[in-house]
């Protein structure tokens, strides 16, 4: 077993990410996370998916996505590929101890979003490890809620984005 | 093309016409009604069959779409009515059969409150269709049933759902049918890859132990038989045929070994737990063939064609696979061995003689004893339509396997049969919709006590438009395989099958349907009952009285190696064996 991102161009109509969704479910596949947005073509969504499974499973998740008649094209990220994930964190905070905490998270590009009486909402945008290592810093403060989006990621452009085709029979 | 100005629901009947439709299955409702209303209101071609069950007009819709090789249509009203054709629609998708289910469903500013009889068919049925749509805007009307059309019958073909809220069906637009289709993410391989084709060729030439694994794939791909022999004839290979695949290879043929897997033969899954290459051809290394999958064919190189690329390599890896339609791969593949063959004996020749005395020696076999066995019946019904084309369809349990066994067809789309689900209930909508597509031929459904109290009911339809197909109920008053089970493996613990020999009584039931019945309950009486019953000429009804305690066998235990098979003990001097089935 291991983390595969999937990167899923779809049709963008109602029903479509259930459909995907549904079928990981169905299939025995388990999501590690899930992010789905617009693309440059409003017609079009990308899906991004982290699933935890073998490479032989990946395969079939990806011939069984192919099934569906609204997706158009799947395709598996190499760890070449630019990775990113949104976090919002809550973190308890008396006023005298701001400074500490804003500095801290700002060694992470951190943004102060809010700020209220005894806690401080950041966010960050990041790869993401890093968003994993800013929330084990603040923790100890107290976190109070803490949202992520669930990766989105792309291939990068030249070299690096070159990276074996996968083997699908066709 | 010119455009008419029509409602939603003339529309839905005018997109029948132009993809062809000739018949449909359904039953109306609150929420379809504007559709039953433009049948009765405008001039069209279609003839609509009045179900008792939506159940049935789905399986009527299977048992018309297997027996002919076109699409089927369903259609009910919203709600309970779509939930009704969820089970079709599961078979269907599992045995690839092309149906179309149109479901009527509350007008657009209802969805999502909760209304009378609203489900989310499009949701409930998601993960069992090929594809579905809920019709917001009646002008998509047209696109949707020419897409519906097109991706049910082609490719790995399936049921699709049409989910057409009642606002819709009343709304007028101008219609025209779309000429032109357009669908950017299907595109069905059609042509496998000539390199893997000739490899496969190279490799089955080479083989020393090869056996040709026929799938319910070759029917859904109407693949000429005529090309299936050449491919096994070109290196004189024995041929297995599963469940779905039955008379695709003629059963009669010399090469052909028959039913692999739980109540298949011994030869059939020796053969292929001892070959060294398989050729899966639209079959799909089902659980009920493989038995233990890791324990499979343990020797055996695989080269797979399927339409379906998801199939490769889902159970079990191909060294050779061909993604195409089986109608286009299997004569290249043919041609491929054909051309390369170097005229000399083939290799397995022995390996032929080998499998062949294993299906001499170890061939599907009862005891012709007191009382009436289940199997004489189905041989009787063989023997005495010998002379006939007949269409056969059967539910699920112990009387399908004994029909598989004991059954000799020798064309495709003559042996109807719920493989995937295993639908108890299949049989009679099944052969209804079988006749009423294929009126030329004799129709007959070998059916169980059980499964024909399941959807009995459409013997009304039967009646009504007297479609003649013939239902055989053999009656062992048991929930049969579950009770040869739980005396397997439940220690004779004969938990709630029993159903009891005389509940109902068939011959006074198929009589209150106005269908003539006929009972037989010992040997003497057979011939008699199956006569009577063909010379009807209309829907009759036969019950067989058989021995209770009767098993299928040989079989595979749930998850065992397939080529370990129980049996009963067969004693060799004894004259009341009869050695038949194929």
């Amino acid at each position: 077993m291991s983390l595969h991102t999937l990167s899923v161009l779809v049709h963008n109509k109602p029903g479509v990410l259930t459909r995907c969704s549904g079928l990981f479910a169905r299939r025995g596949f388990n999501i590690d996370s899930l992010a789905v947005g617009p693309t440059e073509d409003p017609t079009r969504s990308r899906i991004t998916i982290r699933v935890d499974c073998s490479q032989q499973s990946v395969e079939q998740v990806i011939k069984q996505l192919y099934k569906l008649i609204d997706v158009l094209k799947v395709h598996e990220l190499g760890s070449a590929a630019v990775q990113l994930e949104l976090t919002m964190i809550k973190v308890d905070s008396s006023p005298e101890r701001r400074p500490e905490i804003i500095s801290l998270a700002e060694v992470f590009d951190a943004r102060v979003v809010d700020v209220g009486p005894a806690a401080i909402t950041f966010s960050c945008v990041g790869e993401p490890d890093r968003l994993q290592a800013l929330e084990e810093l603040l923790s100890p403060y107290g976190i109070r809620e803490l949202v992520r989006t669930g990766r989105i990621a792309l291939d990068r452009d030249g070299e690096l984005g070159k990276r074996p085709r996968m083997k699908v029979v066709a | 093309m010119d455009k008419r100005n029509m409602t939603g629901a003339e529309a839905i009947i005018r997109c029948l016409e132009a993809e062809g439709v000739t018949d449909v299955f359904g039953l109306p409702g609150g929420a379809i009604l504007p559709l039953y209303d433009a049948w009765a209101e405008h001039e069209h071609t279609i003839r609509h069959y009045l179900t008792r069950h939506e159940q049935g007009a789905g399986h009527m819709a299977q048992g018309y779409a297997r027996a002919t090789g076109r699409v089927g249509v369903a259609i009910a009203t919203s709600g309970p009515g779509a939930t009704n054709l969820v089970t079709p629609i599961a078979d269907a998708y599992l045995d690839s059969t092309p149906i179309v289910c149109i479901t009527g469903q509350v007008p657009t500013h209802l969805i999502g409150t909760d209304a009378f009889q609203e489900a989310d068919i499009q949701g409930i049925t998601m993960p069992i269709v090929k594809h579905s749509w809920l019709v917001s805007e009646v002008e998509d009307l047209p696109r949707v049933f020419r897409e519906a059309f097109h991706i049910a019958r082609t490719g790995r073909p399936g049921p699709v759902l049409i989910d057409i809220p009642k606002d819709v069906q009343l709304r007028r637009f101008d219609f025209a049918y779309p000429k032109q289709i357009d669908i950017p993410g299907y595109k069905p391989s059609k042509h496998g890859h000539p390199r893997q084709i000739i490899s496969a060729a190279e490799a089955i030439l080479a083989a020393q132990r090869p056996v040709f694994y026929v799938g319910g794939g070759t029917v859904c791909a109407n693949v000429d038989p005529a090309d299936l022999i050449r491919v096994a004839d070109a290196v004189r290979m024995p041929v297995v045929t599963t469940l779905m695949a039955k008379g695709v290879f003629p059963d009669s043929h010399e090469l052909c070994i028959g039913l692999p897997g739980m109540h298949g033969s011994k030869a059939a899954n020796w053969a292929l737990n001892q070959a060294d290459l398989l050729i899966a051809c639209g079959s799909r290394f089902d659980d009920r063939v493989t038995g233990k999958l890791d324990a499979f064919a343990p020797g055996a190189r695989v080269i797979h064609m399927d339409v379906d690329p998801a199939e490769i390599d889902k159970n079990r890896h191909a060294e050779i696979p061909i993604v195409g339609s089986l109608e286009f791969v299997v004569p290249k593949l043919a041609e491929a061995l054909e051309s390369r063959r170097n005229g000399g004996p083939p290799p397995a020749a022995e390996w032929l003689d080998k499998v062949r005395a294993w299906k001499a020696e170890h061939p599907f076999r009862y005891r012709n004893s007191e009382p009436l066995k289940p199997e004489y019946v189905i041989e009787r019904l063989r023997d005495l339509t010998a002379d006939r084309e007949v269409i056969w369809t059967t539910g699920v349990g112990q009387h399908q396997m004994w029909a598989a066994q004991y059954l000799q067809i020798d064309q495709p789309r003559h042996w109807l049969t719920s493989g995937g689900l295993g639908t108890m209930g299949y049989g009679v909508p099944a052969a209804i919709g079988a006749k009423v597509g294929r009126p030329d031929a004799t129709v007959i459904n070998i059916d169980g006590d059980g499964c024909f109290q399941m959807t009995m009911q459409e013997l009304a339809t039967a009646r009504m438009y007297g479609i003649g197909a013939i239902h055989v109920v053999i009656n062992n008053g048991w929930l049969g395989m579950v009770r040869q089970w739980q005396e397997l493996f439940h220690a004779e613990r004969f938990s709630e099958t029993d159903l009891t020999m005389d509940l109902p009584d068939y011959v006074k039931l198929a009589e209150s349907f106005g269908i003539p019945g006929f009972r037989c309950a010992t040997v003497d009486e057979v011939d008699d009952a199956i006569r009577s019953a063909l010379a009807v000429g209309g829907p009759a009804v036969i019950e067989a009285r058989v021995d209770r305690e009767e098993k299928v066998y040989p079989m595979v235990p749930a998850g065992a190696p397939s080529a370990e098979m129980i049996d009963v003990e067969w004693a060799d001097d004894d004259n009341a064996w009869v050695e038949e089935g194929v």
